[in-house]
């Protein structure tokens, strides 16, 4: 198996988070993992991604070739098309619809819109609202992880282990609720793949 | 066996501490920061209590480091590859005057310049300085490099230079873990003239660092990170420099590269693998990551014999990191190229926080500022560089640690009054104070603004090693304590502060403002920190 997936969003939204959770439920399928993650000045409110290849065989390269990722997972819908280039053929693009702005020229959030539904396979969910859903708008990473898991190639319950793992020193109402969200953004993603 | 998901930069900071470092000193900068602060955090670092604070600036981080050496302990200095300017000096006479310890220099380039205001290659500071440097290309080779390194250097008798690049250090992968070494005892030189490079000493010290250039070139020939790949194509020899060989063997995942391949993570280079490669081969394609130099070595001064392509002849492309694609490229395979970034997308660049003390301090600056002609603010590293930026748009330069104040001075000098520097606290104790000294004796007409946020923000809000202590070193070295000021940034206090700085952008002599508020990440982290 091999899921080379790239995260992408806004320095401080997280995405370093759902990286976590996966690569504990990958470290307990003893499969091999690397992980590019952006430090550094761009944490400050700039366009952040990280890619993450998760697979059965040896990885080389820390980057993802272009054109080859099977997964842009994205807490963002503009910062999800900046790494179309990325995307295969066969591909799929997941991504939270709330908008963050923090730029004057923010583009049209329709015209954005009509840019993902342009594409062949994407999966489009308001992981904000979700998230208040379940108890706090800061679970919305967790939707998110739970939307991609359909398209990711680990067992559901090695990633819910995972949340248990890496959430379990905030308590067990954070990790019921991350928990939620992540189910409810499975749920989502499978009744509108 | 157990895997440890390690950065490339964790890599290097447990390969340290499981090979029997004493101490590591540092100044943190992107992309090396993780390296202490790994080893900051770690339990058996702790328990040993390894020496584990920031150090002011890189040259004081890299004469710790030696001076823990003389006393006989491995020890290791970290950096992003301009802080080995600033230590460049130390850096190049430590290889004369050698190590008693182990000592190991690591250095993180940032081609593509993530974070950096350019992309040197460090690995032209081990060629200069002339010592063994490691390229890893991968995070156990980081790893292996780091934690056997202290013993590469107590047998050349030199630094050993430790050369990562962004890509590696910020990236994780499985690494596993060796036997720990014992730390080493507390012994001084056996030759107590060792560290005395008197220009008569010093002239037989080079000699013994010359003649020891052949050692060194077998133990590259020799080593276990360097090697010869057979391939059946002989059209073509790769040679694949540190993390280059990933992204190239990415294309061959399940079967073996058709060319004949020289990896290459240990230099100087590796003659026995290049000349074999040379005589197998009809051309030669060289990746390596950051400048062309060993393409530069095989292509010879008069470019002739056999055809060397790269970075200087338009293969692969002359700046920036590399990546698969490049590859892919320059080896004539085919690759899907993804779908193309909608118009509508625009950058989203860095920006200040929302709530950012720096903020109010350039809103300040830039009502005061507009009874004068623009172009007169210099400035600095850090995220106050962000003022560079729009709403802001206030400084007009951004060059290396200190700068803002010297070359406020030099303006000033040349008849710009007021000229203006902007500082942050940590970059003021790193390179600032020795210019104020400067421009203090001249009584220069110079505003310099030390926008303190009482951290190492950019990097992620480490100790600031001058916090509590910035008006007491600016009153130390002579600046009239008249023209001295504190303030709270903050919106309530905009129309003091515009004051402040029209009163004394006005005065013709140097005066020092400090606006004084936690860095908003750091409060937020400490007070998470405190729940």
């Amino acid at each position: 198996m091999k899921s080379d997936i790239i995260l992408a969003g806004v320095g401080g939204q997280g995405i370093l988070s759902i990286a976590t959770v996966l690569g504990e439920a990958a470290l307990a399928e003893n499969l091999y993992i690397k992980q590019a993650e952006t430090h550094g000045m761009s944490q400050r409110g700039g366009a952040v991604y990280s890619h993450m290849r998760i697979s059965d065989q040896p990885i080389f390269s820390d980057l993802i070739p272009g054109g080859s990722a099977d997964l842009i997972l994205s807490v963002e819908p503009m910062e999800s098309l900046r790494y179309l280039p990325y995307l295969s053929e066969t591909g799929y693009l997941v991504t939270n619809i709330t908008p963050f702005v923090n730029i004057p020229e923010y583009p049209d959030i329709d015209q954005l819109m009509g840019e993902i539904r342009k594409l062949p396979r994407f999966i489009a969910i308001d992981a904000d609202a979700i998230a208040k859903e379940v108890g706090s708008s800061r679970a919305s990473n967790m939707v998110m992880l739970g939307a991609a898991s359909p398209f990711i190639d680990i067992v559901f319950s090695r990633i819910e282990n995972g949340i248990r793992t890496i959430f379990s020193r905030k308590g067990e109402e954070v990790v019921r609720m991350n928990l939620d969200a992540l189910r409810r953004g499975r749920e989502f993603a499978e009744a509108n793949r | 066996m157990q895997s440890y998901l390690f950065l490339g930069d964790e890599a290097i900071a447990q390969g340290a501490i499981d090979g029997g470092m004493s101490g590591v000193y540092a100044y943190p900068g992107t992309p090396s920061t993780e390296i202490t602060e790994f080893i900051q955090e770690n339990p058996l670092a702790i328990e040993r209590n390894i020496h584990r604070k920031w150090s002011a600036n890189e040259k004081t981080a890299l004469e710790t480091a030696l001076g823990m050496s003389y006393a006989g302990k491995r020890s290791m200095s970290c950096m992003k590859h301009v802080g080995l300017n600033v230590a460049a000096d130390v850096f190049m006479n430590a290889a004369m005057t050698g190590i008693n310890g182990g000592m190991i220099v690591a250095v993180a380039d940032d081609p593509s310049m993530h974070s950096s205001q350019n992309e040197q290659d460090s690995r032209f500071y081990g060629k200069f300085a002339m010592v063994p440097v490691l390229e890893p290309s991968n995070q156990q080779e980081a790893y292996d490099m780091a934690r056997d390194g202290f013993a590469l250097s107590e047998l050349t008798n030199v630094p050993v230079l430790l050369r990562i690049t962004t890509r590696l250090a910020h990236s994780r992968a499985g690494v596993v873990r060796k036997e720990v070494l014992p730390e080493n005892a507390l012994t001084l030189p056996a030759d107590p003239r060792q560290f005395i490079l008197l220009p008569a000493l010093a002239r037989r010290k080079y000699k013994k660092l010359l003649s020891s250039q052949d050692l060194y070139q077998e133990l590259s020939n020799d080593s276990i990170y360097n090697r010869y790949e057979e391939g059946q194509d002989k059209s073509l020899g790769i040679v694949a420099c540190g993390i280059a060989y990933n992204y190239l063997m990415e294309h061959f995942p399940t079967e073996n590269c058709p060319y004949p391949i020289v990896k290459i993570s240990q230099y100087p280079i590796p003659e026995n693998h290049l000349k074999w490669l040379r005589h197998e081969c009809d051309e030669i394609l060289v990746l390596e990551e950051g400048a062309p130099m060993v393409e530069e070595v095989l292509k010879g001064y008069f470019t002739e014999g056999k055809l060397v392509k790269g970075r200087l002849d338009g293969t692969l492309p002359r700046d920036g990191e590399l990546n698969p694609d490049w590859i892919a490229k320059a080896l004539g395979m085919e690759q899907f190229g993804g779908y193309d970034i909608p118009k509508v997308v625009v950058s989203r660049p860095p920006a200040l926080c929302q709530g950012c003390g720096h903020q109010d301090v350039f809103n300040a600056m830039n009502e005061a500022l507009a009874d004068y002609t623009k172009g007169r603010v210099f400035s600095d590293i850090g995220c106050y560089t962000l003022g560079a930026l729009p709403p802001y748009e206030t400084i007009y330069s951004c060059v290396d640690m200190g700068a803002s104040i010297t070359m406020a001075k030099g303006a000033a000098d040349a008849g710009l009054i007021p000229s203006v520097a902007v500082i942050g606290d940590s970059t003021f104790a790193h390179s600032g104070i020795t210019g104020l000294l400067d421009a203090v004796n001249e009584k220069s007409g110079i505003t310099v603004v030390i926008s303190d946020n009482e951290s190492v923000s950019m990097t992620g809000g480490q100790d600031s090693s001058a916090f509590g202590k910035i008006e007491s070193i600016c009153i130390g070295i002579g600046v009239d304590p008249a023209h001295i000021h504190s303030i709270v940034p903050l919106k309530k206090n905009h129309d003091e502060m515009v004051k402040m700085f029209r009163e004394e952008f006005a005065w013709e002599g140097v005066s020092v403002i400090i606006p004084n508020r936690e860095c908003i990440q750091r409060a937020t982290s400490r007070k998470r920190n405190i729940k």
